[in-house]
């Protein structure tokens, strides 16, 4: 219990100062305002333009796809505030063979690793995410229940932790591939297909959504949660998937830095 | 008396076919670089492209949902036709990929401009002809995914030698329109280093008006007008039409005349914007 404790000490100490170091640069709030904004306006138009031909889609109707927008929007957000420029560094790290410095430290590499940056301004993309989730939950016009809210809370810490482990998954290849710059696009462009709940796609690409690339557990749980679709079964399953997630993580990362050869380069 | 102007017109001829042979030289060069360079990097093209063709995946996915919830079909667009065009759009995508503005930053910053400066030929024609270069190792692997991809989705598409030809003009006609523009947005730099929030509007327009996210023809009617007026759907819409869907000689020509006028209009911008930025360029790099 006390190394718990002890790592969420170390996490606060590091993001703390990461985060002070980002608030230097206060333009970058009104770029990723823009940016932010205008991801969000193309969204809501390509939204209306679906449902200008349609009533619903995949048995979702406006209100509800919404939801799902809302909370692609905010789990993005949280992602690029916390997990991507983390693993980006650790990419690079590896490397530059930088990550002796860390490796040298007496705490578990996977945590350091992960705690290390905290890019604030991008944490716009939350707030933004959150106002247009609120939005569609009035526009659901449904009372929300205690237990939607419970289910919500319950689904969406365990999204962003699946999104963290694939993150992790993929960073780790830098141990085996060294030129890896092109994984943020290749996440980003994957991830825009999280936009729409998985279950709009065909079998093949559900799977692969779901379990591969787990932006179903990411994105659509939780909004189903919300919504009011998802029941008890579906977040037992999230959870445990996401349990062995956290498994195959763990082992991948330890495969990783056997693999590790240093700062000779 | 009379001979020497003659003579001296045809040395003046011969010199400027001697100039745009060494410059035809010069395409060839760099693009065999860039062939030699990306096949190197394999992997990073590839996941490069898995990362984009998600893209227009979800567009087919929602919209074939969208159409079949419709009873077949959505604005005249079956899920094959639309398959046909997301299909095609990936290929197009691919080839329309030219240097990026936010790449002039870097370029100014490190003072790489500098170098491309000393050269004796304008520095457009080395981007031209590198990205040229780079599509053919990216076509060559966007073929298996094609074909993986006509297998997913079945599209309808009928290709005939004419709407080859054309479709190889439009794809190119789009690479230079594209080239251009890319070009006079990424020279905003010179003159101010905050251009993110310019860049991410014009392609956040470009995303919406060009064919991209969703074909035209599925659009407001407001939307179409306001396209017609905007180079976007030349780079997108256009060409993937000419190959996707079945337009007439009258429509492909006009568009091919379209895109060189385009093409023209963006040449003029650059040259003029470039003789203007340059002047304040100041090396920064070492």
């Amino acid at each position: 219990m006390s190394r718990l404790l002890q790592a969420l000490v170390l996490a606060r100490t590091f993001l703390r100062i990461s985060a002070l170091n980002e608030l230097q640069y206060r333009v970058n709030f009104f770029m990723e305002l823009v940016q932010s904004l205008l991801a969000l306006g193309t969204g809501l138009a390509v939204l209306a333009l679906v449902f200008s031909h349609t009533r619903e889609l995949a048995g979702w109707s406006q209100a509800e796809l919404l939801a799902v927008m809302g909370v692609h929007i905010l789990v993005g957000g949280v992602v690029r505030t916390a997990i991507q420029p983390n693993m980006l560094r650790l990419i690079e790290d590896v490397r530059d063979g930088k990550l002796d410095y860390l490796l040298t430290k007496p705490r578990d590499g996977q945590l350091l690793v992960s705690v290390r940056q905290l890019n604030v301004w991008q944490s716009v993309d939350c707030l933004v995410g959150a106002i247009v989730l609120g939005i569609a939950v009035v526009r659901l016009q449904r009372q929300l229940g205690v237990g939607q809210a419970l289910g919500f809370a319950a689904a969406l810490p365990l999204g962003v932790l699946v999104l963290y482990c694939f993150w992790l998954c993929l960073a780790t290849g830098a141990f085996w591939v060294v030129r890896l710059e092109f994984i943020v696009e290749l996440f980003d462009g994957i991830y825009q297909a999280g936009r729409w709940p998985v279950g709009v796609y065909p079998l093949g690409l559900r799977l692969v959504f779901t379990f591969l690339v787990p932006l179903g557990i990411a994105v659509t749980v939780p909004a189903e949660a919300i919504v009011g679709l998802a029941g008890g079964r579906t977040l037992l399953l999230a959870a445990g998937f996401a349990a062995v997630l956290v498994a195959i993580t763990r082992w991948v990362w330890r495969r990783g830095l056997r693999r590790y050869s240093g700062a000779s380069a | 008396m009379l001979a020497r102007p003659r003579a001296r017109l045809r040395a003046v001829r011969e010199r400027e076919l001697e100039r745009l042979r060494r410059l035809a030289g010069f395409y060839v060069a760099v693009a065999r670089t860039a062939v030699q360079e990306q096949f190197q990097y394999r992997v990073a093209n590839y996941a490069y492209m898995l990362g984009m063709i998600t893209e227009p995946i979800v567009y087919l996915v929602v919209w074939s949902t969208v159409a079949r919830s419709q009873g077949g079909s959505v604005g005249g667009y079956t899920p094959a036709q639309l398959a046909a065009y997301y299909i095609v759009w990936t290929l197009v995508r691919n080839v329309n990929i030219v240097f990026t503005p936010f790449g002039w930053e870097w370029r100014i910053r490190e003072g790489t401009l500098s170098g491309m400066l000393l050269r004796p030929v304008h520095p457009i024609h080395y981007d031209l002809a590198y990205f040229a270069g780079w599509k053919l190792p990216v076509v060559v692997m966007w073929l298996p995914l094609a074909v993986v991809l006509s297998f997913a989705f079945h599209p309808a598409i009928a290709v005939t030698p004419a709407k080859a030809a054309a479709f190889f003009l439009a794809i190119w006609g789009a690479y230079l329109i594209r080239s251009m523009f890319m070009w006079v947005l990424g020279m905003i730099t010179f003159w101010t280093t905050r251009v993110s929030a310019i860049y991410m509007t014009y392609f956040t327009l470009e995303l919406l008006l060009s064919g991209r996210i969703v074909p035209l023809g599925l659009m407001p009617p407001w939307a179409r007008t306001l396209a017609s007026f905007l180079p976007y759907k030349w780079t997108f819409g256009f060409p993937i039409e000419t190959l996707a869907a079945d337009l007439g000689g009258a429509e492909l020509l006009t568009g091919l005349g379209a895109q060189a006028l385009w093409t023209a209009a963006g040449v003029a911008l650059v040259a003029v914007v470039w003789r203007f930025g340059v002047r304040r360029y100041a090396a920064v790099g070492n």
